[in-house]
């Protein structure tokens, strides 16, 4: 896979980012894995130390093996004041997860993001290139079980 | 330009920032994350001051002086805005100042201190962090971190080992070591640069914890003992206990700029050693016995008297030691040619750079480095062959690898293995072992072909041009046919040929990769053809540059520990100069060119030789065919060793002579890029050990010399007057930061680079050089090519460092191999295996990589349980007498 990814990149320090994001993307868990880090590092010649440091930097990005379906509720404030806290409660008590968390089945991972930029249609949230607006407690318990029930 | 700091007018300089004017002027003005070694980085706001006409306050540490400026330090405003961020930085830490190591040293609790700053106001929930003790000598405690960024810049800029960086965001910003592994599992070569750079207790000298704070050490500069960078060591000495705490490097000292490695940090254990030798100690009925000096130099004087009559002054050979200093080298040469009355000396430069010696001062008409360590950074194009500069010359593989990591200089890295400097390489070529001259001359067949040699340059400042354009120009050196000789693709030979051609300056740096083969001379002279004809010599930045390998081997050398020449190279056989040494020292000298340390063990081995005395030397772990070493040393009639420890040659000794360490006498090291440094006394020796040089002259005037030096000064000033190159260095100029040879007279500044405008041979020697295969190569029964060297944490026989117990667990002895070579003979990595030649046979277990080429194999000759030097091949370099360290024919097999 990593041949694959660097073969669209020219071996410039400025693809960095790129290249992060397309070896995620490609990973099944979703994360960067230490094997990952060393292969960038060696194809771009960037340190292992700055790499982590950008991979810890951007919410973007995992150094932890992730659920194949990632849920980015946005925490910023126009969501937060249409109540992003309470969909934040339920997706946890249905999911049984903790943020951060990955389920037991592998399927689902809970992070937090900053603004998706459609506040619009607020609380918001993202399941991996999915947008989910005008959120409600009843939707994400639907939408969860779609997923879910999609993979059972 | 001046400027006005508190209404009182500073000179400044161009280019200076207001912080650093200040402090030159020693006015304090709190700062964290700046440090004149990584430079401003305006991250912590301690600095802040206020500037007519600009608004709020600004951070001085960025802000560059402009004429006139009017800077104010002291006002309430500013000292108000200091405080918060001190007291920020102090309240958001666990700062526990009474059991800091750091108390006393720390730059915050200074701030603090300035400020008035009696306790942290702000009380933050502070997360609990646990130290990390992973390392072996470096700790790393984030509770007190205040994350100023210092050893983040200075382990990527500085020593360019890039391990540390800033993890995640915000408040939980962290230094991380790799992808936040714990430092002992971490990249760390544990060179201390971060611990000597944090300005706080977060990162700390491991072995020092609990051993004293600052003040109550005595500090003492000197000269590192190990390699021959010679790196400036500031030692933290616990005087009452006659022992050193720390050593940290000396920030403006131009070799090392405050850098240090492992072993020159680290490495010190061996000085507070209890195996340390503390009396004379004779043999006898087979044991060995106490002895008082007196007993034992009359006993060596008699018996050194005894064989002089009965078999000449020829019977008797001595070994001199690139470990200890100009001065006690100069005694001991000037004892074996004046008091014995033989060119019996040599020295293991012999086993390292004779072949440089020989190559250089042939083709140049000096054997040294051209060119200085400041000058690295000044190559366009840099090219480093057979030498694994991270691990024997690791500070100046920083200074390489800053030139890299600059922008502006381009690597090529030419070697059997792919060591860790070529991580830092444009282009990385691995050739064969013996392969060099094939493959050199051929860089210079495509140079040729294409055009790109410098012909303004060959035709005023060379000769022999004609001859080397016949040799090289041969078809044999095409890039397709030494492909097949050295292994690497002709692309790549033309690749580096165009890259190191083009470039305006371009230099090399290379070791015993190229010096320890029958063909050490050619591969040297090949290295020195190359930059004559690229125009590379004679400037700052180019250069012929071979690395010296111990830290005074350069100037064992330079004071003619050399059976052919007197000290400054000066030939014994040359009447005129035998004369000025015969009248200086009022003896008859000897014109009969002495033997070389492998013509000594072979004379020891025919009888011929009947005693040998050895000063801080270990042939036996050091010189080819051990086997054949420890039968000459059997056979021997009287051996001598005088040496800090009992070391594996001294076990066969006669009479051993305790001698002090590097840290327990004065004198003077002079350092690869020829900066003659002085050694200051710290701390006193233990029992009756001595100075060689003491030692020398007791047994000298025991010996009826009637010597009278009193000081080591007194050696000094006669080196300065027989030794040209040496005239001005004189006992009271050297000062701090030393003197380069030559340095003719007393007002002469020193000389950074070599051959500007003129060779010291008047015009530089071409010569054709054809390829010669090595002595001894792979065949059906040893498939292998075997090639050895050292190892970042160890030094040469390991008589120092294996003393220190945290480097024997960073590396012990190991076959490096192939992938491929393992798995076709079903070897696991770090499984033990028996590795043999016609020599001998060692275990050792397998270092499985693909660092390295299939069917070459490589070991470290560090350690006297796995001797690599068993196995070596004593066949010599005809001219330089250089064994054939890098090549011989091996094979491995599996224990099981
Ligand atoms: S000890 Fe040296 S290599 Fe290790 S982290 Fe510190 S600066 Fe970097
Ligand atoms: S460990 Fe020391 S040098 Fe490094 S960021 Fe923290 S305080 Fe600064
Ligand atoms: S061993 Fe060499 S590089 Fe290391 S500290 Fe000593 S002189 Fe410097
Ligand atoms: S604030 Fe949530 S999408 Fe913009
Ligand atoms: S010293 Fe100037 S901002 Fe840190």
């Amino acid at each position: 896979m990593y041949e694959e990814i660097f073969a669209k990149y020219s071996a410039d320090k400025e693809n960095l980012i790129a290249i992060l994001h397309d070896v995620q993307n490609n990973h099944p868990q979703h994360y960067v894995s230490p094997e990952a880090i060393n292969r960038v590092s060696e194809y771009l010649r960037i340190p292992v130390s700055h790499i982590q440091g950008v991979l810890t930097f951007y919410t973007m990005y995992s150094t932890r093996p992730r659920g194949k379906y990632i849920i980015r509720l946005c925490e910023s404030p126009p969501c937060f004041l249409r109540g992003s806290e309470s969909i934040l409660a339920k997706l946890k008590q249905l999911l049984g997860v903790k943020l951060e968390g990955t389920t037991s089945d592998g399927l689902f991972t809970l992070e937090l993001c900053a603004c998706l930029g459609v506040c619009g249609n607020a609380p918001v949230m993202m399941i991996n290139d999915e947008l989910y607006g005008d959120l409600t407690e009843e939707k994400v318990v639907a939408v969860i079980k779609k997923l879910t029930g999609g993979e059972a | 330009m001046k400027i006005f700091i508190n209404g009182k007018a500073y000179d400044a300089f161009p280019g200076e920032m207001v912080l650093q004017v200040a402090l030159r002027n020693e006015i304090f003005i709190p700062h964290l994350c700046y440090h004149p070694r990584t430079g401003p980085a305006a991250k912590c706001r301690a600095c802040v001051v206020e500037v007519e006409n600009l608004p709020g306050l600004q951070t001085s540490c960025n802000l560059p002086a402009r004429d006139g400026m009017q800077v104010t330090t002291n006002s309430e405003a500013v000292l108000q805005a200091q405080r918060v961020v001190i007291d920020l930085a102090l309240s958001s830490g666990k700062h526990d100042c009474l059991a800091c190591e750091q108390n006393g040293n720390c730059e915050l609790q200074n701030a603090a201190y300035f400020l008035g700053i009696e306790r942290p106001s702000y009380e933050f929930a502070l997360e609990e962090k646990v130290p990390d003790a992973s390392s072996e000598f470096v700790y790393v405690d984030r509770a007190k971190c205040i994350s100023c960024g210092r050893c983040v810049s200075g382990c990527n800029n500085n020593v360019v080992n890039e391990v540390i960086n800033f993890g995640n965001r915000g408040f939980h910003t962290k230094i991380i070591f790799d992808n936040d592994k714990l430092l002992g599992e971490s990249s760390c070569v544990q060179c201390g640069e971060c611990v000597q750079l944090c300005p706080v207790g977060a990162i700390i000298d491991k072995r020092a914890i609990g051993q004293g704070r600052s003040w109550e050490m005595e500090k003492v500069e000197t000269v590192c003992a190990y390699c021959g960078v010679g790196c400036r060591l500031e030692l933290h000495i616990n005087r009452k206990e006659n022992r050193i705490i720390r050593i940290t490097g000396v920030e403006d000292s131009p070799t090392n700029e405050g850098m240090l490695c492992v072993k020159g940090r680290y490495g010190f254990d061996f000085i507070a050693s209890p195996e340390r030798l503390t009396t004379p100690l004779i043999r006898e009925n087979g044991k060995f016995r106490e002895a008082s000096w007196d007993e034992a130099i009359s006993l060596i004087a008699s018996r050194f008297r005894s064989i002089i009559e009965e078999h000449g002054s020829n019977a008797i050979a001595g070994l001199s030691s690139a470990k200890v200093t100009n001065e006690e080298n100069f005694l001991f040469q000037k004892f074996m040619r004046r008091e014995v009355g033989t060119n019996n000396v040599d020295h293991c430069a012999r086993l390292c750079h004779s072949s440089t010696v020989a190559g250089l001062a042939a083709s140049l008409g000096s054997g040294a480095m051209t060119n200085d360590i400041a000058g690295i950074k000044n190559a366009d194009v840099i090219m480093i062959i057979g030498s694994d500069t991270s691990a024997a010359h690791p500070v100046i593989a920083a200074r390489i690898k800053q030139a890299v990591r600059e922008g502006r200089t381009k690597l090529i890295v030419i070697d059997p293995k792919k060591i860790v400097m070529a991580n830092y390489a444009d282009i990385y070529a691995a050739h064969l072992p013996g392969s060099d001259v094939a493959l050199l001359n051929c860089l210079m067949h495509v140079i040729l072909k294409n055009g790109w040699e410098d012909s303004k340059y060959i035709e005023e400042r060379l000769e022999g041009y004609e001859e080397l354009r016949k040799e090289v120009l041969q078809d044999k050196y095409k890039p397709e046919n030494v492909e097949k000789i050295s292994g690497v693709p002709a692309t790549t030979l033309h690749r580096i040929a165009e890259m190191f051609a083009k470039a305006e300056t371009a230099s090399i740096f290379y070791a015993m990769g190229i010096t320890q083969h029958t063909t050490g001379r050619d591969n040297v002279w090949s290295v020195a053809n190359l930059q004559m004809i690229c125009g590379n010599l004679g400037k700052i930045g180019g250069g012929v540059n071979p690395l010296r390998g111990q830290s005074n081997v350069q100037g064992a050398c330079d004071m003619g520990c050399l059976p052919n020449v007197y000290p400054g190279y000066q030939s014994v056989q040359d009447e005129k100069i035998r004369e000025k040494f015969e009248k200086a020292w009022g003896r008859k000298l000897s014109s009969e060119t002495g033997l070389t340390v492998i013509e000594m063990v072979d004379g020891a081995y025919e009888g011929k030789v009947k005693a040998l005395y050895v000063m801080g030397e270990n042939p036996f772990l050091s010189d080819p065919d051990q086997h054949h070493v420890i039968s000459a040393l059997e056979k021997i009639d009287f051996l001598v060793v005088q040496d800090m420890f009992l070391t594996e040659t001294a076990e066969f000794a006669d009479v051993v002579l305790p001698a002090t360490s590097f840290v327990e006498k004065e004198g003077n090291f002079t350092n690869t890029e020829r900066r003659v440094q002085k050694l200051n006394i710290a701390l006193t020796p233990p029992g009756a050990a001595k100075a060689d040089w003491e030692i020398i002259q007791m047994l000298a005037n025991s010996m009826a010399a009637g010597w009278q030096y009193r000081t080591v000064s007194d050696i000094c000033d006669e080196i300065n007057q027989l030794t040209p190159q040496y005239a001005g260095i004189t006992w009271e100029r050297i000062g701090r930061n030393g003197l380069q040879w030559p340095c003719p007279t007393e007002t002469h500044p020193g000389t950074p680079y070599l051959h500007k405008d003129r060779f010291a041979r008047g015009l530089g020697l071409l010569r054709g050089i054809p390829f010669i295969e090595a002595a001894e190569l792979p065949d059906e029964e040893y498939p292998l090519i075997l090639t050895t060297g050292r190892v970042l944490q160890h030094f040469h026989t390991g008589t120092m460092t294996r003393k220190t117990p945290g480097l024997n667990n960073l590396a012990g002895p190991m076959v490096m191999m192939s992938v491929e070579d393992a798995e076709a003979m079903g070897i696991g990595n770090s499984e033990p295996v028996k590795i043999a030649t016609r020599r001998g046979e060692i275990e050792a277990p397998a270092f499985v990589t693909r660092r390295i080429k299939k069917g070459v194999i490589y070991i470290p000759f560090h350690y006297k349980e796995s001797p690599a030097n068993r196995l070596t091949n004593p066949v010599v370099d005809p001219v330089a007498k250089i064994p054939e360290y890098k090549v011989c024919a091996a094979k491995i097999r599996k224990i099981s």
